[in-house]
């Protein structure tokens, strides 16, 4: 029992480890970015931590950032567990926010603020549900790749998005960025007592802790995982992977789709292009630094959204384009990618006794 | 406006003409990634790969003012970022697929960081044969402006389909790609020939690149990409790894891309924006169409996707 719990204890610290040395080690490597680009790299860490973490001010800023990242992470975590990539988190996103708009203008002045609200969360969580949905149901009974159908579906919702805030939904008073008509104030999802942080940060902590009990201490959340790490045992097994795949899928993007809503609930107050705002595929990145863990997401989520923060001041104080925060995510994502391959090559992380390390389970990806 | 004088001829002249303009990014991404899937490794990065080109594409011709140097050096910043991929995805328990997103986040990040100087200046573009001469009708002219690059792409597809069938090193390529074990006994490299199958992919997607910012639309904005480059992966399993049905599908997707625009020429502006998903929705089509979750596609290179 005791070498279980080292072992066990082994891989946890690992799991811990090589994603921070991951992330310390592509710090490294933007800062000889900055450095080649003619800029102070020890300047711009100081500002990005300042605009991340700096102040309360800054880390309220920081926090609103991370809501909706918790939450498309989601989005990619929880197919992962299934063997699934799926990356239409930007596209369950937005449609999301267009089932929330839509609910939010047919219900709003109609009813109580608090049903209002309820309106737009289901509809943000049905649509982005169905959205995602749709990619299980074609990877199962179509067997279409899962990662090529999200991403098209992507360009599908925003090109809905365009379609819907330029035409039937355009507010007339919006010329220079068509947008739908707003939500009225009342029903805008409020902020937390004494800060400015809106109620989307608790929606992300609570989807990313139910989806943590949900995949490990739940029969569900095991079957999925079992069909993800073979799934010709699970069939034999008599498991209903097409029924899992489909019921994952919807979850996920129900997610990414409560991002969307409460990116339009809480910050915008209306659909338009803003809704697209690369979250889906930040998201992404966060999934797979937290390795599929919805907890660990939460804190990946902050850091992430932290960097997403300072793409301001990056710009103002040191001259440096916006897309910045994009090449330092760029780093982020291959280090990480490469820091896979390190897994259980380091002997520290391992058991020295003379039991043998259970095998493994198959690769998630 | 051009299609006054045509009328509503403009619609399926436009789309003709878009299926040679539209076409040429599409062609050179799907046979790059043709090339990298025969060997059995998947490039979904090359999104990436075609803003990079398209970027360095537009900044060469703009520093130097030859945009041949420019289409040349879109080659090799594709190569730079295919050289990436092919060591990373080559590591153990490293998925290609997970690291072609990362790829699109890092090569979009490096194209729209360094792109971000030439956004304002316009650059010399790819000098084109008009072969419109003789007509006065200038929509038509217009549509008849045929790129090099276009047929450079068209005569590529041919080549590389006798490269795969009748040389020694299209042999290894497929060889690599479908039974890895085979190659092996061979005497073959896997990691070699994977390395250069994949960045020479990449030298093609990044010429891709250069025709979207050097022909057409001939600008460099962070918008010139509209995923060509994803859906060049989803064009080549529909042309089932067939470089000739790459071109076939790439002529397919440039003529569904013109759709939209095509239209609002004409003043149809009703779903423009639904219009511009057409080129998505017929892929996303295509792919229900085509896959099945029983067998394997006929023509996929069997260790594809495998990880071995």
């Amino acid at each position: 029992m005791q070498t279980r719990n080292r072992q066990h204890w082994g891989k946890t610290l690992e799991s811990i480890c090589l994603p921070v040395a991951a992330l310390l080690f592509s710090l490294f490597l933007f800062g000889i970015f900055c450095a080649a680009v003619g800029s102070n790299p020890f300047d711009v860490y100081a500002s990005i931590y300042k605009a991340a973490f700096g102040s309360w001010r800054s880390f309220q800023n920081t926090l609103i950032r991370a809501a909706p990242l918790m939450l498309t992470a989601l989005c990619t975590a929880l197919p992962a567990r299934l063997g699934l990539v799926i990356i239409g988190n930007e596209g369950a996103l937005v449609m999301g926010g267009i089932g929330a708009i839509i609910a939010g203008l047919g219900l709003g002045g109609h009813a109580l603020p608090l049903v209002v609200q309820l309106g737009m969360a289901i509809a943000g969580l049905l649509f982005g549900g169905l959205w995602i949905g749709a990619v299980g149901a074609l990877r199962h009974y179509r067997g279409v790749n899962e990662t090529i159908s999200s991403l098209l579906m992507n360009y599908i919702a925003i090109a809905l998005l365009n379609h819907l805030v330029n035409g039937p939904m355009k507010d007339p008073a919006s010329l220079n960025k068509p947008s739908s008509f707003p939500i009225p104030n009342v029903d805008m999802l409020g902020v937390l007592p004494g800060t400015r942080i809106h109620y989307g940060l608790i929606y992300g902590i609570v989807a990313c802790v139910i989806a943590y009990i949900l995949i490990q201490r739940t029969t569900f959340g095991f079957a999925a995982r079992t069909a993800g790490g073979n799934i010709r045992a699970a069939r034999i097994a008599g498991l209903p992977v097409g029924k899992l795949t489909m019921a994952i899928c919807f979850l996920a993007g129900s997610c990414a789709g409560l991002a969307g809503m409460v990116e339009v609930a809480a910050v915008h107050g209306r659909a338009n292009e803003s809704l697209n705002a690369n979250y889906g595929y930040s998201g992404i990145l966060v999934a797979f630094i937290a390795r599929y863990n919805p907890l660990a997401a939460t804190v990946v989520a902050v850091l992430l959204g932290g960097i997403l923060a300072s793409g301001g001041i990056l710009q103002r104080v040191h001259n440096l384009p916006d897309a910045t925060v994009l090449v330092f995510q760029g780093l982020v994502f291959l280090v990480v990618m490469y820091s896979e391959s390190l897994y259980g090559r380091f002997a520290i992380f391992k058991e020295r006794s003379e039991v043998k390390p259970t095998r493994q389970p198959a690769a998630v990806v | 406006m051009a299609a006054e004088n045509v009328g509503w001829w403009g619609v399926p002249l436009a789309i003709a003409a878009g299926t040679m303009r539209g076409g040429t990014p599409f062609l050179f991404v799907s046979l790059g990634e043709c090339l990298t899937e025969k060997s059995g490794k998947i490039n979904l990065g090359l999104e990436g790969t075609l803003l990079t080109g398209a970027m360095s594409a537009y900044a060469i011709s703009y520093l130097t003012g030859s945009p041949w140097l420019g289409v040349l050096m879109a080659g090799v910043a594709g190569m730079a970022l295919g050289l990436i991929h092919a060591w990373l995805t080559q590591q153990p328990k490293v998925n290609d697929v997970a690291v072609g997103i990362a790829m699109i986040i890092f090569g979009s990040g490096i194209a729209f960081f360094l792109g971000k100087p030439f956004i304002q200046p316009s650059a010399p573009q790819l000098p084109t044969f008009n072969l419109g001469g003789w007509s006065s009708i200038s929509s038509l002219q217009e549509a008849l402006r045929i790129s090099p690059l276009f047929l450079l792409g068209v005569a590529l597809a041919p080549i590389m389909t006798w490269f795969f069938k009748s040389t020694r090193w299209g042999l290894f390529i497929r060889a690599v790609g479908d039974s890895p074990d085979a190659a092996l006994a061979m005497g073959v490299s896997i990691k070699k020939v994977r390395m250069l199958a994949i960045i020479a992919g990449s030298f093609l997607a990044g010429i891709g690149g250069a025709s979207l910012s050097l022909y057409y639309p001939g600008i460099w904005s962070e918008r010139i990409s509209t995923g060509q480059g994803l859906m060049a992966v989803a064009l080549v399993i529909f042309a089932r790894w067939q470089p000739m049905q790459c071109l076939y599908a790439s002529l397919l997707f440039g003529g569904a891309q013109a759709i939209g625009p095509a239209l609002q020429s004409v003043g149809i502006t009703q779903g423009y924006y639904l219009f511009n998903a057409a080129p998505y929705i017929l892929t996303l089509g295509i792919m229900i169409l085509t896959c099945s979750p029983t067998r394997t596609i006929s023509g996929a290179p069997g260790a594809l996707g495998s990880g071995s």
